[in-house]
């Protein structure tokens, strides 16, 4: 092996351990804001003893899942029933290895080791784990792997509830990986690559494709959230309805596998929604384009996780707000609605596209505003059709005489 | 939907849904940053809007004289009165004929906390308490005696509002 190839390979595999440990942190954190976020939402404080403002409290969690009891039922299917939450937690992670999550960072390195020789590598280092060339047919086909985890804990563990649980899974998960995909092709139709590092170099170029691609927004958040299995659609473990869903049966670290693969997930997407439609690590006005340096290295990754987080923190706010939907309402919400629309709304931005390439606009802010003003005219439809022009009680209040 | 399950007509031309959702959210952000109403109890044990009342019924207490000796005579009114039969009281009496108890224990995990014997009692010796710490860490020690009793120093319990006696 050639020394600048050594140096190649630690790289790569410092990175994809800081980023699975970032990950792991995050997660840990996640639970803590989730935690102290219902609280606050419900004028409580929140668990706030282990460490400062409880931060050790997931620590101590995670402890506590070690040394408690690992139970297997009876009845479990014995194989499946242990292999099911590395199923469902694996995809979680590996996702995260196409999101680009800073700019490169400047490095140069020329150093031996005993028994392992040299390492040269000179030259900025690509914040990103693999990126491929498939980009995010990757996340796709890979957020769908994580059904098999729910559906086997639900299978195996041999009881009615995590059967439905895993049922509910399945059909919901299949029903929103179409809008979930369908949301991205008009990113796709605009940034012309799959590669996350080249939709983010295209908004940089113009503007966050939440400017030109609004409605694309609104859809993968709501496709998310069912793809996630949060509230508002949290049939598979709906604890009113199900005890636990999927993970009834589960104990100890085998449950909180499955915790820690809800979360990463839910990072995952939240980092996702970051990259796709609010420009990924890019810091708005051309500051962090140029020669790369340490500092903007940092910045970057700074305004990537607050960006994440902020995300992180709207998933977490819709959960201790609404309350959850119907199964057949979920369904015919994901084929009656979101399915047709996500189309209509492809159809619509490639033939704006094409409008606008035939005027001669070139890609740039002022091709992005001119479609936003294509969203905002969809918006005002969109609400028309959702909102019937109508106020809450508005007219009920009206008609009885009390507004 | 399943067969026999009735599914409710829900509104669709007077409610918009849509609005009614982002007025949750602005609600439950409100909620977010408001004031908190939790208060951090081991290191503060009372709030401006909320204190132990004053009717409180806890662990009890005997009260002592100058002497600093039980006020209790043995009349064995409280332990007739006691629907929990949590009170175990032998009598004795001195050279002057004054009755005092020889033993005197309640039984705390007994006690249902009515506050019976302090109402009963002739001579206010035997009171409930406001107090309500009383973790301990073995269960041997939840049978309080005489001894015990008396040196408790926790507020006593009003039993009953002054101002309205008869709560009304």
């Amino acid at each position: 092996m050639t020394p600048e190839l050594k140096g190649l390979l630690l790289i790569g595999s410092i990175k994809t351990t800081a980023v699975f440990a970032v990950v792991f942190l995050c997660v840990a954190f996640t639970t803590w804001l989730e935690r102290r976020v219902a609280a606050w939402i419900q004028n409580r404080i929140g668990p706030n003893r282990v460490g400062p403002q409880g931060l050790f409290q997931p620590i101590a969690d995670g402890l506590k899942n070690f040394v408690k009891e690992e139970l297997l039922p009876g009845q479990a299917d014995r194989t499946m029933f242990i292999l099911a939450p590395v199923m469902a937690f694996v995809p979680s992670l590996l996702l995260f290895a196409v999101i680009p999550f800073a700019a490169p960072l400047p490095l140069s390195f020329d150093f031996t080791l005993p028994l392992l020789g040299r390492f040269v590598h000179d030259g900025p280092v690509a914040m990103i784990v693999a990126d491929l060339p498939i980009g995010f047919l990757f996340i796709l086909a890979l957020s769908s792997l994580s059904v098999y985890g729910i559906v086997f804990a639900g299978y195996s563990s041999g009881d009615k509830y995590s059967l439905l649980g895993g049922l509910r899974s399945s059909a919901q998960m299949v029903s929103y990986e179409i809008a979930l995909g369908l949301s991205l092709i008009p990113i796709l139709l605009v940034a012309g690559d799959v590669r996350l590092t080249e939709i983010v170099a295209v908004q940089q170029e113009s503007l966050w494709f939440v400017i030109p691609l609004t409605l694309s927004f609104v859809f993968f958040v709501v496709s998310a959230l069912a793809e996630n299995n949060r509230l508002p659609f949290d049939l598979p473990e709906a604890e009113g309805e199900l005890v636990g869903g999927y993970h009834t049966e589960y104990s100890s670290m085998r449950f909180a596998i499955f915790l820690v693969a809800e979360y990463g997930a839910m990072i995952t997407m939240s980092a996702l929604m970051a990259t796709f439609f609010f420009g990924g690590w890019d810091i708005p006005g051309g500051w962090d384009e140029g020669e790369p340096s340490v500092l903007v290295w940092l910045a970057t990754l700074i305004t990537f996780l607050a960006k994440t987080f902020f995300f992180v923190f709207c998933y977490i706010w819709i959960r201790w707000t609404l309350p959850r939907f119907r199964f057949d309402q979920l369904m015919s919400l994901g084929w009656k609605v979101l399915l047709p629309v996500t189309l209509l709304y492809v159809m619509v931005v490639a033939v704006a596209l094409w409008v606008f390439d035939g005027l001669g606009l070139a890609w740039g802010p002022t091709y992005a505003l001119a479609m936003f003003g294509v969203n905002v005219v969809l918006i005002v439809l969109v609400f028309w059709g959702l909102d019937r022009n109508r106020l809450v009680w508005g007219q009920r209040l009206q008609r009885e005489g009390r507004a | 939907m399943a067969i026999g399950v009735r599914v409710m007509q829900r509104p669709k031309t007077e409610i918009s849904y849509l609005r009614a959702t982002l007025k949750g959210m602005a609600i439950t952000f409100r909620h977010l940053v408001a004031p908190k109403w939790t208060m951090q109890y081991p290191e503060k044990k009372s709030a401006p809007d909320w204190a132990l009342s004053p009717r409180w019924r806890g662990t009890h207490r005997m009260l002592t004289d100058e002497q600093g000796r039980a006020k209790c005579v043995a009349c064995g009114l409280c332990p007739q009165i006691c629907p929990a039969n949590c009170i175990k009281l032998v009598p004795g009496e001195d050279e002057h004929g004054h009755r005092y108890p020889l033993i005197y224990e309640i039984d705390e995990f007994r006690c249902v906390f009515c506050g019976y014997c302090q109402e009963v009692c002739p001579e206010e010796a035997i009171h409930v308490g406001t107090h309500y710490e009383n973790a301990e860490f073995e269960r041997g020690r939840f049978v309080y005696d005489l001894e015990r009793l008396c040196a408790q120093t926790h507020p006593v319990s009003s039993l009953w509002d002054p101002s309205d006696p008869k709560g009304e």
